[in-house]
Protein backbone atom coordinates (compact mmCIF):
# COMPACT_ATOMS: atom_id res chain seq x y z
CA UNK A 1 0.00 0.00 0.00
CA UNK A 2 2.84 2.39 0.85
CA UNK A 3 4.71 1.34 -2.23
CA UNK A 4 2.41 3.52 -4.29
CA UNK A 5 3.59 6.58 -2.36
CA UNK A 6 7.29 5.71 -2.45
CA UNK A 7 7.13 4.79 -6.09
CA UNK A 8 4.30 6.86 -7.47
CA UNK A 9 2.90 6.10 -10.91
CA UNK A 10 2.75 8.95 -13.43
CA UNK A 11 -0.99 9.50 -13.03
CA UNK A 12 -0.55 10.12 -9.32
CA UNK A 13 2.24 12.63 -9.88
CA UNK A 14 0.07 14.39 -12.44
CA UNK A 15 -2.89 14.39 -10.05
CA UNK A 16 -0.76 15.78 -7.24
CA UNK A 17 0.70 18.56 -9.41
CA UNK A 18 -2.76 19.41 -10.70
CA UNK A 19 -4.27 19.30 -7.22
CA UNK A 20 -1.57 21.53 -5.72
CA UNK A 21 -1.93 24.05 -8.54
CA UNK A 22 -5.68 24.13 -7.90
CA UNK A 23 -5.11 24.62 -4.17
CA UNK A 24 -2.73 27.53 -4.78
CA UNK A 25 -5.03 29.25 -7.28
CA UNK A 26 -8.17 28.58 -5.24
CA UNK A 27 -6.86 30.26 -2.06
CA UNK A 28 -6.81 33.93 -3.10
CA UNK A 29 -9.99 33.49 -5.15
CA UNK A 30 -11.67 31.61 -2.29
CA UNK A 31 -10.98 34.14 0.43
CA UNK A 32 -12.56 36.89 -1.67
CA UNK A 33 -15.48 34.59 -2.33
CA UNK A 34 -15.97 34.32 1.45
CA UNK A 35 -15.46 38.05 2.02
CA UNK A 36 -17.85 39.01 -0.76
CA UNK A 37 -20.38 36.31 0.25
CA UNK A 38 -20.26 34.89 -3.25
CA UNK A 39 -20.27 31.18 -2.47
CA UNK A 40 -23.54 30.63 -4.28
CA UNK A 41 -22.00 32.34 -7.26
CA UNK A 42 -19.28 29.70 -7.37
CA UNK A 43 -21.87 26.95 -7.07
CA UNK A 44 -23.76 28.42 -10.02
CA UNK A 45 -20.65 28.46 -12.17
CA UNK A 46 -19.93 24.86 -11.19
CA UNK A 47 -23.45 23.67 -11.97
CA UNK A 48 -23.31 25.33 -15.35
CA UNK A 49 -20.19 23.31 -16.09
CA UNK A 50 -22.39 20.26 -16.56
CA UNK A 51 -23.91 22.05 -19.52
CA UNK A 52 -20.37 22.37 -20.86
CA UNK A 53 -19.81 18.63 -20.39
CA UNK A 54 -22.96 17.68 -22.25
CA UNK A 55 -22.29 20.15 -25.05
CA UNK A 56 -18.81 18.72 -25.49
CA UNK A 57 -20.27 15.20 -25.79
CA UNK A 58 -23.00 16.35 -28.15
CA UNK A 59 -20.64 18.17 -30.52
CA UNK A 60 -17.60 15.96 -29.84
CA UNK A 61 -15.47 18.79 -28.42
CA UNK A 62 -12.68 18.77 -25.86
CA UNK A 63 -14.65 18.74 -22.56
CA UNK A 64 -12.21 21.03 -20.70
CA UNK A 65 -12.45 23.71 -23.38
CA UNK A 66 -16.23 23.35 -23.61
CA UNK A 67 -16.56 23.78 -19.84
CA UNK A 68 -14.30 26.84 -19.91
CA UNK A 69 -16.43 28.35 -22.66
CA UNK A 70 -19.72 27.76 -20.83
CA UNK A 71 -18.41 28.92 -17.42
CA UNK A 72 -17.02 32.15 -18.81
CA UNK A 73 -20.27 32.83 -20.67
CA UNK A 74 -22.37 32.22 -17.55
CA UNK A 75 -19.97 34.34 -15.48
CA UNK A 76 -20.31 37.26 -17.90
CA UNK A 77 -24.10 36.90 -18.10
CA UNK A 78 -24.34 36.92 -14.29
CA UNK A 79 -22.05 39.92 -13.99
CA UNK A 80 -24.07 42.03 -16.42
CA UNK A 81 -27.45 40.91 -15.08
CA UNK A 82 -26.26 41.88 -11.59
CA UNK A 83 -25.37 45.36 -12.84
CA UNK A 84 -28.92 45.77 -14.15
CA UNK A 85 -30.26 44.62 -10.78
CA UNK A 86 -33.56 43.41 -12.23
CA UNK A 87 -33.83 40.62 -9.69
CA UNK A 88 -32.04 40.01 -6.43
CA UNK A 89 -28.75 38.23 -6.90
CA UNK A 90 -29.71 35.00 -5.17
CA UNK A 91 -32.83 34.61 -7.31
CA UNK A 92 -30.76 35.23 -10.42
CA UNK A 93 -28.15 32.69 -9.33
CA UNK A 94 -30.83 30.14 -8.53
CA UNK A 95 -32.36 30.49 -11.98
CA UNK A 96 -29.06 30.22 -13.82
CA UNK A 97 -27.60 27.42 -11.69
CA UNK A 98 -30.55 25.11 -12.00
CA UNK A 99 -31.62 25.91 -15.53
CA UNK A 100 -28.12 25.27 -16.85
CA UNK A 101 -27.93 22.08 -14.77
CA UNK A 102 -31.31 20.95 -16.13
CA UNK A 103 -30.33 21.73 -19.72
CA UNK A 104 -27.08 19.86 -19.20
CA UNK A 105 -28.82 16.77 -17.79
CA UNK A 106 -31.39 16.66 -20.61
CA UNK A 107 -28.75 16.93 -23.30
CA UNK A 108 -26.77 14.21 -21.49
CA UNK A 109 -29.82 11.91 -21.47
CA UNK A 110 -29.66 11.77 -25.26
CA UNK A 111 -26.20 10.21 -25.02
CA UNK A 112 -26.55 6.48 -24.33
CA UNK A 113 -23.23 5.62 -22.63
CA UNK A 114 -22.19 8.42 -20.35
CA UNK A 115 -23.13 7.04 -16.94
CA UNK A 116 -19.53 6.62 -15.77
CA UNK A 117 -18.38 9.95 -17.15
CA UNK A 118 -21.17 11.74 -15.32
CA UNK A 119 -20.09 10.36 -11.94
CA UNK A 120 -16.54 11.50 -12.62
CA UNK A 121 -17.66 15.02 -13.39
CA UNK A 122 -19.90 15.19 -10.35
CA UNK A 123 -17.32 13.89 -7.86
CA UNK A 124 -13.94 14.29 -9.55
CA UNK A 125 -11.54 11.71 -10.91
CA UNK A 126 -7.79 11.91 -10.39
CA UNK A 127 -7.15 9.65 -13.34
CA UNK A 128 -8.61 12.15 -15.76
CA UNK A 129 -5.97 14.87 -15.26
CA UNK A 130 -3.83 15.16 -18.37
CA UNK A 131 -1.04 17.32 -19.72
CA UNK A 132 -3.40 19.89 -21.23
CA UNK A 133 -4.97 20.44 -17.79
CA UNK A 134 -1.57 21.00 -16.21
CA UNK A 135 -0.57 23.49 -18.90
CA UNK A 136 -3.88 25.35 -18.52
CA UNK A 137 -3.54 25.39 -14.72
CA UNK A 138 -0.01 26.81 -14.90
CA UNK A 139 -1.21 29.53 -17.29
CA UNK A 140 -4.08 30.32 -14.94
CA UNK A 141 -1.69 30.50 -11.98
CA UNK A 142 0.41 33.07 -13.85
CA UNK A 143 -2.72 35.07 -14.69
CA UNK A 144 -3.91 34.97 -11.07
CA UNK A 145 -0.50 36.08 -9.79
CA UNK A 146 -0.38 39.02 -12.20
CA UNK A 147 -3.95 39.99 -11.33
CA UNK A 148 -3.47 39.98 -7.57
CA UNK A 149 -0.07 41.71 -7.74
CA UNK A 150 -1.84 44.62 -9.42
CA UNK A 151 -5.29 44.58 -7.91
CA UNK A 152 -5.07 42.99 -4.45
CA UNK A 153 -5.57 46.32 -2.69
CA UNK A 154 -8.21 47.48 -5.14
CA UNK A 155 -10.21 44.28 -4.77
CA UNK A 156 -9.96 44.60 -0.96
CA UNK A 157 -11.25 48.16 -1.21
CA UNK A 158 -14.22 47.27 -3.33
CA UNK A 159 -14.98 44.27 -1.13
CA UNK A 160 -15.13 46.61 1.87
CA UNK A 161 -17.29 49.26 0.25
CA UNK A 162 -18.06 49.74 -3.42
CA UNK A 163 -18.92 53.43 -3.14
CA UNK A 164 -15.74 54.37 -1.32
CA UNK A 165 -13.71 52.36 -3.83
CA UNK A 166 -15.38 54.10 -6.75
CA UNK A 167 -14.83 57.56 -5.24
CA UNK A 168 -11.17 56.65 -4.79
CA UNK A 169 -10.96 56.16 -8.54
CA UNK A 170 -11.01 52.38 -8.70
CA UNK A 171 -12.58 50.95 -11.83
CA UNK A 172 -14.76 48.59 -9.81
CA UNK A 173 -16.46 47.02 -12.82
CA UNK A 174 -13.25 45.89 -14.48
CA UNK A 175 -11.59 44.70 -11.29
CA UNK A 176 -14.66 42.66 -10.30
CA UNK A 177 -15.22 41.28 -13.81
CA UNK A 178 -11.60 40.11 -14.03
CA UNK A 179 -12.00 38.39 -10.66
CA UNK A 180 -15.15 36.63 -11.83
CA UNK A 181 -13.48 35.45 -15.04
CA UNK A 182 -10.52 34.03 -13.11
CA UNK A 183 -12.99 32.30 -10.81
CA UNK A 184 -14.86 30.83 -13.80
CA UNK A 185 -11.58 29.56 -15.27
CA UNK A 186 -10.50 27.95 -12.00
CA UNK A 187 -13.85 26.25 -11.55
CA UNK A 188 -13.79 24.83 -15.08
CA UNK A 189 -10.29 23.45 -14.57
CA UNK A 190 -10.84 22.16 -11.03
CA UNK A 191 -13.97 20.17 -11.86
CA UNK A 192 -11.92 17.20 -13.10
CA UNK A 193 -10.26 16.70 -9.76
CA UNK A 194 -12.84 17.89 -7.21
CA UNK A 195 -16.07 17.52 -9.15
CA UNK A 196 -18.96 19.84 -9.93
CA UNK A 197 -20.79 19.27 -6.65
CA UNK A 198 -17.80 19.96 -4.44
CA UNK A 199 -15.68 22.62 -6.11
CA UNK A 200 -17.26 25.46 -4.11
CA UNK A 201 -16.23 23.81 -0.88
CA UNK A 202 -12.58 23.73 -1.96
CA UNK A 203 -12.83 27.49 -2.42
CA UNK A 204 -14.70 28.20 0.79
CA UNK A 205 -13.71 25.73 3.49
CA UNK A 206 -9.95 26.54 3.61
CA UNK A 207 -10.81 30.26 3.67
CA UNK A 208 -13.35 29.73 6.45
CA UNK A 209 -10.86 27.69 8.47
CA UNK A 210 -8.19 30.37 7.98
CA UNK A 211 -10.60 33.09 9.11
CA UNK A 212 -10.42 32.03 12.75
CA UNK A 213 -6.64 32.27 12.83
CA UNK A 214 -5.98 35.36 10.72
CA UNK A 215 -5.60 38.96 11.86
CA UNK A 216 -5.09 40.49 8.41
CA UNK A 217 -6.21 39.72 4.85
CA UNK A 218 -2.68 38.63 3.97
CA UNK A 219 -2.51 36.24 6.92
CA UNK A 220 -5.82 34.76 5.90
CA UNK A 221 -4.41 34.16 2.42
CA UNK A 222 -1.36 32.34 3.75
CA UNK A 223 -3.30 30.18 6.22
CA UNK A 224 -5.88 29.31 3.60
CA UNK A 225 -3.08 28.39 1.19
CA UNK A 226 -1.53 26.01 3.71
CA UNK A 227 -4.89 24.46 4.59
CA UNK A 228 -5.84 23.98 0.93
CA UNK A 229 -2.50 22.32 0.15
CA UNK A 230 -2.83 19.95 3.12
CA UNK A 231 -6.42 19.10 2.16
CA UNK A 232 -5.62 18.35 -1.47
CA UNK A 233 -2.57 16.25 -0.62
CA UNK A 234 -4.38 14.41 2.16
CA UNK A 235 -7.47 13.84 0.04
CA UNK A 236 -5.44 12.50 -2.88
CA UNK A 237 -3.50 10.11 -0.66
CA UNK A 238 -6.68 8.81 0.94
CA UNK A 239 -8.19 8.42 -2.48
CA UNK A 240 -5.22 6.41 -3.77
CA UNK A 241 -4.79 4.28 -0.68
CA UNK A 242 -8.42 3.60 0.24
CA UNK A 243 -9.91 4.01 -3.23
CA UNK A 244 -12.31 6.69 -2.00
CA UNK A 245 -13.65 9.24 -4.52
CA UNK A 246 -11.12 12.08 -4.85
CA UNK A 247 -13.34 15.14 -4.49
CA UNK A 248 -15.14 14.01 -1.33
CA UNK A 249 -11.84 12.92 0.25
CA UNK A 250 -10.34 16.38 -0.30
CA UNK A 251 -13.44 18.11 1.06
CA UNK A 252 -13.58 15.86 4.14
CA UNK A 253 -9.92 16.64 4.78
CA UNK A 254 -10.58 20.41 4.56
CA UNK A 255 -13.65 20.08 6.78
CA UNK A 256 -11.64 18.30 9.48
CA UNK A 257 -9.17 21.20 9.50
CA UNK A 258 -12.06 23.65 9.64
CA UNK A 259 -13.53 21.82 12.64
CA UNK A 260 -10.13 21.89 14.32
CA UNK A 261 -9.95 25.66 13.74
CA UNK A 262 -13.20 26.08 15.67
CA UNK A 263 -11.48 24.86 18.81
CA UNK A 264 -9.33 28.00 18.84
CA UNK A 265 -11.08 30.70 20.79
CA UNK B 1 -22.88 81.52 -11.42
CA UNK B 2 -20.86 84.40 -10.04
CA UNK B 3 -17.35 83.90 -8.81
CA UNK B 4 -16.50 84.74 -5.25
CA UNK B 5 -13.55 87.13 -5.05
CA UNK B 6 -12.31 85.66 -8.30
CA UNK B 7 -11.76 82.29 -6.63
CA UNK B 8 -13.04 79.36 -8.62
CA UNK B 9 -15.41 77.04 -6.81
CA UNK B 10 -14.19 73.54 -5.97
CA UNK B 11 -17.42 72.11 -7.21
CA UNK B 12 -20.44 73.72 -8.74
CA UNK B 13 -23.87 72.27 -9.44
CA UNK B 14 -25.98 74.06 -12.01
CA UNK B 15 -29.69 73.38 -12.54
CA UNK B 16 -29.52 69.76 -11.49
CA UNK B 17 -32.65 67.66 -12.00
CA UNK B 18 -33.00 64.02 -11.07
CA UNK B 19 -35.80 61.49 -10.86
CA UNK B 20 -36.20 57.82 -10.12
CA UNK B 21 -38.86 56.60 -12.52
CA UNK B 22 -41.78 58.96 -12.08
CA UNK B 23 -40.63 60.28 -8.75
CA UNK B 24 -38.89 63.64 -9.08
CA UNK B 25 -36.15 63.77 -6.43
CA UNK B 26 -34.22 66.90 -7.33
CA UNK B 27 -35.60 69.95 -9.08
CA UNK B 28 -33.37 72.72 -10.35
CA UNK B 29 -30.67 72.56 -7.69
CA UNK B 30 -27.77 74.98 -8.07
CA UNK B 31 -24.99 75.84 -5.65
CA UNK B 32 -21.23 76.02 -5.33
CA UNK B 33 -18.65 75.17 -2.71
CA UNK B 34 -15.52 77.30 -2.43
CA UNK B 35 -12.16 76.50 -0.81
CA UNK B 36 -12.05 76.95 2.96
CA UNK B 37 -15.83 77.14 3.12
CA UNK B 38 -18.20 75.02 5.16
CA UNK B 39 -21.54 74.26 3.56
CA UNK B 40 -24.15 72.35 5.52
CA UNK B 41 -26.85 70.60 3.58
CA UNK B 42 -29.98 69.99 5.65
CA UNK B 43 -33.35 68.55 4.80
CA UNK B 44 -35.88 66.02 6.06
CA UNK B 45 -35.73 62.33 5.19
CA UNK B 46 -36.44 61.75 1.52
CA UNK B 47 -35.46 65.30 0.60
CA UNK B 48 -32.93 64.04 -1.93
CA UNK B 49 -29.80 64.69 0.12
CA UNK B 50 -28.28 61.28 -0.59
CA UNK B 51 -29.11 61.53 -4.27
CA UNK B 52 -27.47 64.94 -4.48
CA UNK B 53 -24.36 63.56 -2.77
CA UNK B 54 -24.20 60.63 -5.17
CA UNK B 55 -24.41 63.01 -8.11
CA UNK B 56 -21.67 65.25 -6.65
CA UNK B 57 -19.48 62.18 -6.09
CA UNK B 58 -20.15 60.93 -9.65
CA UNK B 59 -21.69 57.74 -8.31
CA UNK B 60 -24.82 58.60 -10.22
CA UNK B 61 -25.49 60.76 -13.25
CA UNK B 62 -28.16 63.44 -13.05
CA UNK B 63 -30.96 63.50 -15.62
CA UNK B 64 -30.33 67.15 -16.36
CA UNK B 65 -27.92 69.85 -15.30
CA UNK B 66 -24.17 69.99 -14.89
CA UNK B 67 -21.63 69.37 -12.16
CA UNK B 68 -18.38 71.22 -12.69
CA UNK B 69 -15.33 70.25 -10.71
CA UNK B 70 -12.14 72.18 -10.35
CA UNK B 71 -9.52 70.37 -12.47
CA UNK B 72 -7.86 67.50 -10.54
CA UNK B 73 -10.15 68.03 -7.57
CA UNK B 74 -9.43 65.57 -4.78
CA UNK B 75 -12.42 64.52 -2.68
CA UNK B 76 -12.42 62.85 0.70
CA UNK B 77 -15.71 61.17 1.52
CA UNK B 78 -17.01 59.97 4.85
CA UNK B 79 -20.04 57.76 4.25
CA UNK B 80 -22.96 57.65 6.62
CA UNK B 81 -22.88 53.94 7.12
CA UNK B 82 -20.45 51.36 5.92
CA UNK B 83 -21.55 47.81 6.03
CA UNK B 84 -18.50 45.85 7.04
CA UNK B 85 -18.26 42.17 6.49
CA UNK B 86 -16.92 40.72 9.70
CA UNK B 87 -15.26 37.85 7.84
CA UNK B 88 -12.62 40.24 6.52
CA UNK B 89 -9.99 40.58 9.25
CA UNK B 90 -8.63 44.11 9.09
CA UNK B 91 -6.88 46.38 11.57
CA UNK B 92 -7.48 50.13 11.65
CA UNK B 93 -4.01 50.85 10.29
CA UNK B 94 -4.40 48.39 7.41
CA UNK B 95 -7.81 49.86 6.61
CA UNK B 96 -6.23 53.31 6.36
CA UNK B 97 -3.36 51.96 4.28
CA UNK B 98 -5.95 50.71 1.81
CA UNK B 99 -6.92 54.30 1.02
CA UNK B 100 -3.74 54.14 -1.02
CA UNK B 101 -4.63 51.34 -3.37
CA UNK B 102 -1.66 51.10 -5.73
CA UNK B 103 -0.25 47.71 -6.72
CA UNK B 104 1.77 45.74 -4.19
CA UNK B 105 5.16 46.81 -5.56
CA UNK B 106 4.52 50.55 -5.25
CA UNK B 107 2.83 49.91 -1.98
CA UNK B 108 6.03 48.41 -0.62
CA UNK B 109 8.02 51.56 -1.34
CA UNK B 110 5.37 53.99 -0.12
CA UNK B 111 4.61 52.10 3.05
CA UNK B 112 6.92 54.06 5.35
CA UNK B 113 5.62 57.43 4.23
CA UNK B 114 2.00 56.26 4.34
CA UNK B 115 2.44 54.91 7.86
CA UNK B 116 3.76 58.18 9.25
CA UNK B 117 0.82 60.05 7.66
CA UNK B 118 -1.57 57.53 9.19
CA UNK B 119 0.01 57.94 12.61
CA UNK B 120 -0.20 61.73 12.45
CA UNK B 121 -3.85 61.58 11.43
CA UNK B 122 -4.70 59.15 14.22
CA UNK B 123 -2.98 61.43 16.75
CA UNK B 124 -4.83 64.47 15.40
CA UNK B 125 -8.16 62.69 15.85
CA UNK B 126 -7.16 61.30 19.24
CA UNK B 127 -7.54 57.65 18.23
CA UNK B 128 -3.93 56.47 18.09
CA UNK B 129 -4.84 53.79 20.61
CA UNK B 130 -7.13 52.19 18.02
CA UNK B 131 -4.30 51.73 15.52
CA UNK B 132 -3.94 47.98 15.86
CA UNK B 133 -7.53 47.15 16.78
CA UNK B 134 -9.66 45.03 14.46
CA UNK B 135 -12.29 47.08 12.62
CA UNK B 136 -15.10 44.79 13.72
CA UNK B 137 -14.21 45.34 17.39
CA UNK B 138 -14.75 49.12 17.20
CA UNK B 139 -17.77 50.88 18.68
CA UNK B 140 -19.97 53.03 16.45
CA UNK B 141 -18.32 56.28 17.56
CA UNK B 142 -14.81 54.87 17.20
CA UNK B 143 -15.57 53.56 13.75
CA UNK B 144 -16.95 56.95 12.73
CA UNK B 145 -13.64 58.57 13.62
CA UNK B 146 -11.75 55.93 11.68
CA UNK B 147 -13.93 56.67 8.65
CA UNK B 148 -13.22 60.36 9.14
CA UNK B 149 -9.50 59.57 9.29
CA UNK B 150 -9.77 57.69 6.00
CA UNK B 151 -11.53 60.64 4.39
CA UNK B 152 -8.80 63.13 5.32
CA UNK B 153 -5.72 60.93 4.95
CA UNK B 154 -5.03 61.95 1.38
CA UNK B 155 -5.41 65.67 2.20
CA UNK B 156 -8.43 66.30 -0.02
CA UNK B 157 -9.39 69.72 -1.35
CA UNK B 158 -13.04 68.95 -0.75
CA UNK B 159 -14.32 66.97 2.20
CA UNK B 160 -17.81 65.51 1.96
CA UNK B 161 -19.29 64.24 5.22
CA UNK B 162 -22.59 62.38 5.13
CA UNK B 163 -24.31 62.83 8.49
CA UNK B 164 -21.09 62.63 10.51
CA UNK B 165 -22.80 63.18 13.86
CA UNK B 166 -25.72 60.83 13.37
CA UNK B 167 -26.27 58.71 16.45
CA UNK B 168 -23.70 60.65 18.45
CA UNK B 169 -24.69 62.38 21.70
CA UNK B 170 -24.34 66.15 22.14
CA UNK B 171 -21.00 65.78 23.89
CA UNK B 172 -19.64 63.59 21.10
CA UNK B 173 -21.13 65.92 18.52
CA UNK B 174 -19.24 68.88 19.96
CA UNK B 175 -16.02 66.87 19.97
CA UNK B 176 -16.48 65.73 16.40
CA UNK B 177 -17.26 69.26 15.19
CA UNK B 178 -14.16 70.44 16.99
CA UNK B 179 -12.07 67.87 15.11
CA UNK B 180 -13.65 68.76 11.79
CA UNK B 181 -12.78 72.42 12.39
CA UNK B 182 -9.22 71.54 13.33
CA UNK B 183 -8.79 69.51 10.17
CA UNK B 184 -10.36 72.24 8.06
CA UNK B 185 -7.96 74.84 9.44
CA UNK B 186 -5.01 72.61 8.59
CA UNK B 187 -6.09 71.46 5.13
CA UNK B 188 -7.86 74.67 4.09
CA UNK B 189 -10.33 72.44 2.33
CA UNK B 190 -13.94 73.05 1.43
CA UNK B 191 -16.43 71.01 3.45
CA UNK B 192 -19.87 69.82 2.52
CA UNK B 193 -21.67 68.36 5.48
CA UNK B 194 -25.02 66.63 5.35
CA UNK B 195 -27.35 66.66 8.31
CA UNK B 196 -30.94 65.68 8.87
CA UNK B 197 -31.08 67.93 11.90
CA UNK B 198 -32.99 70.92 10.58
CA UNK B 199 -31.94 73.40 13.23
CA UNK B 200 -28.60 72.73 14.79
CA UNK B 201 -25.58 72.96 12.53
CA UNK B 202 -21.86 73.26 13.03
CA UNK B 203 -21.05 76.79 14.16
CA UNK B 204 -18.34 77.40 11.59
CA UNK B 205 -20.85 76.75 8.82
CA UNK B 206 -20.67 79.55 6.27
CA UNK B 207 -23.73 78.55 4.33
CA UNK B 208 -26.74 76.37 5.05
CA UNK B 209 -28.63 74.83 2.16
CA UNK B 210 -32.09 73.60 3.01
CA UNK B 211 -33.12 70.92 0.54
CA UNK B 212 -36.53 69.45 0.04
CA UNK B 213 -36.43 68.19 -3.54
CA UNK B 214 -35.56 71.78 -4.42
CA UNK B 215 -33.46 74.28 -2.50
CA UNK B 216 -36.11 75.90 -0.27
CA UNK B 217 -33.81 78.34 1.39
CA UNK B 218 -30.23 79.08 2.21
CA UNK B 219 -28.40 81.40 4.53
CA UNK B 220 -25.92 81.58 7.33
CA UNK B 221 -26.64 80.25 10.80
CA UNK B 222 -26.87 82.42 13.85
CA UNK B 223 -24.68 81.70 16.79
CA UNK B 224 -26.17 79.71 19.61
CA UNK B 225 -24.15 81.51 22.21
CA UNK B 226 -26.23 84.64 21.62
CA UNK B 227 -29.47 82.70 21.63
CA UNK B 228 -30.43 82.98 25.28
CA UNK B 229 -33.50 80.84 24.95
CA UNK B 230 -31.45 77.92 23.71
CA UNK B 231 -28.97 78.34 26.54
CA UNK B 232 -31.82 78.38 29.02
CA UNK B 233 -33.09 75.04 27.76
CA UNK B 234 -29.92 73.13 26.99
CA UNK B 235 -27.35 74.89 29.16
CA UNK B 236 -23.86 75.79 28.01
CA UNK B 237 -21.19 73.69 26.35
CA UNK B 238 -22.33 74.25 22.80
CA UNK B 239 -19.36 76.22 21.50
CA UNK B 240 -19.31 74.25 18.28
CA UNK B 241 -22.96 74.38 17.27
CA UNK B 242 -25.24 77.06 15.92
CA UNK B 243 -28.91 77.47 15.13
CA UNK B 244 -30.24 77.81 11.64
CA UNK B 245 -33.44 79.78 11.25
CA UNK B 246 -35.42 78.95 8.15
CA UNK B 247 -36.33 82.10 6.31
CA UNK B 248 -39.00 80.71 4.10
CA UNK B 249 -42.67 80.02 4.00
CA UNK B 250 -43.14 76.60 5.62
CA UNK B 251 -46.10 75.94 3.32
CA UNK B 252 -43.77 75.73 0.36
CA UNK B 253 -41.68 73.04 1.93
CA UNK B 254 -43.77 70.38 3.55
CA UNK B 255 -41.45 69.66 6.42
CA UNK B 256 -42.00 70.72 9.96
CA UNK B 257 -39.42 72.69 11.81
CA UNK B 258 -40.78 71.80 15.16
CA UNK B 259 -41.50 75.38 16.00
Amino acid sequence: MFNIILNPPTFLVMALIGGLLIAIIASPLGIFMVWQKQSYFGATLAHSALLGVSLSLLFDLNPTLAIIFVSISIGMILFFLEQKSLLSTDTLLGILAHSSLAFGLIILSFQPSVQVDLMNYLFGDILSINQLDIILLISLLVAVLIYFANYWNQLLNLTLNKELAKIDGINIKNVQLAYILLLALLISLAIKIVGILLITSLLIIPAAAAHKLAKSPEQMLIYSLVIAIISVTGGLLASVMQDTPTGPSIVVCATLIFLASLIKK
Amino acid sequence: MPQKNNILPLIQATNVFHSYGNRQVLTDVSFAIYPNEVVTLIGPNGAGKSTLLKILLSLEKSNKGTIERKPNLTIGFMPQKVHLDSSLPLTVVRFLQLANHSNIFNNFYQKKQTNSTIEQTLIELGILSLKNRQLKSLSGGEFQRVLFARAIIKKPQLLILDEPVQGVDVQGQTELYHLINKVKDRLKCGILMVSHDLHIVMKSTNKVLCLNQHLCCSGSPSSISVNLEFQKIFGTGFEEVAIYEHHHNPDQCDHTHGD
